[in-house]
C-alpha cells in the first residue's frame, strides 16, 4: 500500500441535506477499494480542521447560502485541482434556493419571530451571515465537473471517482440527470 | 497573566452538518463557558408557503439526507390529517417498516461511521487514522460489519420505495405501491445477517463500555426529563404512539399525551448563539424544562421493547443506572445499538403479517381540515410536522421541531461539562478538543435537519486576550 500514489480528496457540504455524501457512503462494500485508492485528506468523515494546500479532487455538496459557504467555495477552488459540484443543490441551487422566494427577513421572522415562545430574537453571535439570493456553486467559482441528481446515486458517484482515478473524464450525463 | 480567551472549535466533524464549539476560558485557563453553534439555516418553514400540500412528503423530505424517511413519515402522518382519513392498515404497517428500516441505517452510520473510530482507536488517537477509513486498517471485520448493516437498511428503504436516498414512495393517505412477495423474501433473507452483525456488535460494545467509566461519568451525565413517544400499553415505539414524559427519578411528568397537543407541552426559545432554537418543556419553564430525546429517552421512558433479544438487551440497559433513568447521554451509543435489534426483530415480524401483501395502501381524498399536525419518532428523537392550508389546497403555515433541535439545551450543558472535565487551556491538547466535540456525537445530530431553522458547524481553536489579540492557536488537521 503506498500511500504516496494514491489520489487526494476533499469533500465537504454547503448548504443542504447531506444526502449527496450518504449516496457516497451508498457505495457499500466498494468503500474498502476507494480506501486503497484515494485518501480523503479533508472531509466531513475525517477530523481534520484544515483544507492541506493542495488537493487532487475537491467535491462540495449544497448551495452557497452563508458567509461560510462562500468562504468554503473559495477555499476549495483555490485548493482543489478538480472541482466537483455533487446534486442538484450544488448544479442549481434547488431546495435550498426556494428561499429566494421570499424576502429574506420573512423567512428569518418565520423561524425566529412567528414560531417561537420565548427570548424571539435574530440569531447573530458567531453564527455566519446569511446571503441573499442563494446560489449554485458555479455562480462564485468556476467548476470542472457537474453531477447533478437529487441525490446522485451511489453507482453514478462510484463512476465518476473510478472514471478519475482512471485519469480519465467522466461523462456524467449518460449515469445521472437533475431530479434524478 | 493570561486574560480571558475564547476557543473555537471548527469545524466539529463526524456528525452530520455545519457548526462549531467555543470555549471560554477565564484568566487561569479554566473553562468558564462552553457553547454549541449551529451555523446552517433552510427556511423551510417560511419557503413552502403558497406550495400544495401534497408536495410536502417529497419537499422536506430534502430536509434531510440521513433522516428522509423521517420526513416523509410525519408529514405524510400531517398529510393524512389534512385529508381527514384512516389510511389502510397494510399501509400503516409498510410506513413502520421503512421507518424501522432508515433506523437501522441511521444508528449503523453513527455508530460505525462517526462514532468507532473515538472507541476503538481511542479520544486521544492520531487525528489522520481516527476515522471509519482508520477502523477499516485496524478493525477491518467491524468496519465491514457496519458497512454491511447500514447497507441493509438502505437496501431495504430502496425495495420498498425505489430509491435509497428521498424515495417518493410515502403520500399522503398512505403509500403508493404495494408491497410483493419477491420483494418481502428478499427482505427476510436480509434479516438473520443483520441480526447477527446486531448482536454480535451490542455484545463487542456491552464490554467497550466498561473500559470507559470516566467518559460515562462526564459525557452529558446529568439530571434531565426524558421525552419520547410510548405505545397505548407503555411500549417502545418509533411511529405512532403518545407522549411521555419522565423526570430523572423515573417519575411520569406526562403519560398519554396525543401528539397533537404538543404545543400545550413544548415551547421553542431563540438565543442569539445559534440557528437551532432550543425547545422547552413549559411547565418547568426555559431552560429549566430541559429535556432529552432520541434513543436514550425511548429506552429510559418505554415499559418494554416488546420483542425477545430488545428486551434482553433492555434488561441489560437498565443496570447501567440503578432504580432511575440512564443519565449519561454517552449511553446513547448502547441504547441505539439495543434499538438496531428492535429494529431488525420488527421488521421481521411485520413482513410475516399475513396482510402485509394486500395491495389496498391508499385511501383517497381531498383535504377535509384546514390544519394537520405528524408527529413520529426519527432516530434522534420525536419529530413534529404541524400545516395550515388554505380552502384551495395550499400550504398558508408551517412549524417543524426537528428531533435534533429537542436536545439543544442538552447538547449545550453536555459540551461545558465535558470541556470542563477535560479541557485544560494553559496545556492544550487535540484530544482534549476532540472529547468535547464526542460528546456531541453522543446525540448524533443531524443539523441539516436542525437548520430548517437552523446552521453550520466547523475545529480550529484561538486563544484570546483581554484585547482579542490571538496569543494562542491550535487546529486540528
Amino acid at each position: 500500500m503506498s500511500t504516496e500514489k494514491k489520489i487526494t480528496i476533499a469533500t465537504s457540504w454547503l448548504d443542504g441535506c447531506s444526502g449527496c455524501h450518504m449516496s457516497f457512503l451508498d457505495i457499500d462494500e466498494r468503500l474498502l477499494e476507494l480506501a486503497e485508492l484515494a485518501e480523503f485528506v479533508y472531509s466531513p468523515l475525517v477530523d481534520a480542521k484544515q483544507l492541506p494546500e493542495s488537493v487532487d479532487v475537491g467535491i462540495l455538496e449544497g448551495a452557497v447560502s452563508t458567509e461560510d459557504d462562500l468562504h468554503k467555495a473559495l477555499l476549495f477552488r483555490k485548493h482543489c485541482q478538480y472541482l466537483i459540484s455533487l446534486g442538484d443543490c450544488a448544479v442549481c441551487g434547488n431546495v435550498p434556493a426556494m428561499r429566494n422566494f421570499f424576502p429574506l427577513d420573512a423567512v428569518l421572522d418565520r423561524a425566529y419571530q412567528e414560531n417561537v415562545q420565548l427570548n424571539p430574537q435574530r440569531p447573530t453571535l458567531n453564527v455566519p451571515r446569511l446571503l441573499d439570493p442563494v446560489r449554485p456553486l458555479h455562480a462564485v467559482v468556476p467548476v470542472d465537473l457537474f453531477v447533478p441528481g437529487c441525490p446522485p446515486s451511489a453507482d453514478a458517484i462510484w463512476y465518476v471517482a473510478s472514471e478519475l482515478i482512471a485519469g480519465r473524464t467522466p461523462d456524467p450525463s449518460q449515469v445521472t440527470r437533475f431530479g434524478a | 497573566m493570561a486574560a480571558n480567551r475564547t476557543l473555537t472549535i471548527e469545524p466539529v466533524t463526524r456528525i452530520e452538518g455545519h457548526s462549531r464549539i467555543t470555549i471560554q476560558l477565564d484568566s487561569d485557563g479554566r473553562v468558564a463557558d462552553a457553547k454549541f453553534h449551529l451555523t446552517q439555516f433552510r427556511g423551510f418553514e417560511k419557503f413552502c408557503e403558497g406550495r400544495p400540500y401534497r408536495e410536502m412528503p417529497a419537499l422536506t423530505a430534502r430536509t434531510c439526507g440521513i433522516c428522509p424517511v423521517s420526513h416523509l413519515v410525519a408529514s405524510s402522518k400531517a398529510c393524512d390529517q389534512l385529508l381527514s382519513v384512516s389510511i389502510p392498515p397494510t399501509a400503516v404497517k409498510l410506513r413502520r417498516i421503512m421507518n424501522l428500516a432508515q433506523l437501522l441505517q441511521s444508528h449503523a452510520l453513527s455508530f460505525f461511521h462517526l462514532s468507532s473510530p473515538d472507541l476503538l482507536l481511542g479520544w486521544d488517537s492520531d487525528p489522520a487514522q481516527r476515522n471509519i477509513f482508520g477502523v477499516m486498517r485496524s478493525h477491518p471485520q467491524l468496519a465491514k460489519d457496519g458497512i454491511r448493516l447500514r447497507q441493509v437498511g438502505q437496501v431495504m428503504i430502496e425495495t420498498l420505495g425505489g430509491k435509497r436516498i428521498h424515495p417518493a414512495w410515502m403520500v399522503p393517505g398512505g403509500v403508493n405501491e404495494p408491497l410483493t412477495e419477491e420483494k418481502r423474501s428478499s427482505l427476510l433473507k436480509m434479516i438473520p445477517e443483520g441480526m447477527t452483525i446486531a448482536r454480535r456488535t451490542y455484545n463487542l460494545f456491552k464490554d467497550l463500555v466498561t473500559k470507559f467509566p470516566d467518559e460515562v461519568q462526564h459525557f452529558g451525565n446529568f439530571p434531565s426529563l426524558f421525552l419520547s413517544l410510548v405505545t397505548p400499553r407503555g411500549g417502545l415505539e418509533h411511529y405512532d404512539g403518545l407522549i411521555r414524559i419522565k423526570d430523572a427519578e423515573g417519575n411520569l411528568v406526562e403519560d398519554m399525551v396525543p401528539p397533537e397537543e404538543y404545543q400545550r407541552l413544548i415551547g421553542e426559545a431563540v438565543e442569539s448563539y445559534s440557528y437551532m432554537k432550543f425547545p422547552y418543556y413549559k411547565r418547568h419553564g426555559y431552560p429549566n424544562g430541559m429535556y432529552r430525546v432520541g434513543p436514550l429517552a425511548r429506552l429510559n421512558n418505554c415499559d418494554r421493547c416488546g420483542t425477545p433479544f430488545a428486551d434482553v438487551a433492555l434488561a441489560e440497559f437498565r443496570t447501567l443506572q440503578e432504580a432511575r433513568p440512564v443519565a449519561s447521554s454517552f449511553h446513547y451509543h448502547y441504547a441505539r445499538l439495543v434499538e438496531i435489534i428492535f429494529a431488525l426483530e420488527t421488521i421481521d415480524r411485520l413482513l410475516r403479517d399475513p396482510k402485509i401483501l394486500e395491495t389496498r395502501i391508499r385511501a383517497r381524498a381531498r383535504s377535509n381540515q384546514d390544519e394537520g399536525i405528524g408527529v413520529a419518532e426519527a432516530p434522534r428523537g420525536i419529530l413534529i410536522h404541524h400545516y395550515r392550508i388554505n380552502p384551495r389546497g395550499l400550504m398558508t403555515w408551517m412549524n417543524l421541531i426537528i428531533a435534533t433541535g429537542h436536545n439543544n439545551l442538552a447538547m449545550n450543558r453536555s459540551v461545558q461539562q465535558v470541556a470542563e472535565r477535560y479541557v485544560q487551556g494553559n496545556q492544550l491538547q487535540e484530544g482534549m478538543l476532540n472529547r468535547v466535540e464526542a460528546v456531541i456525537r453522543c446525540y448524533d445530530p443531524c443539523l441539516s435537519c436542525a437548520s430548517h431553522a437552523v446552521g453550520q458547524m466547523p475545529l480550529h481553536i484561538q486563544l484570546r486576550d483581554a484585547t482579542g489579540r490571538i496569543v494562542d492557536e491550535l487546529v486540528r488537521r
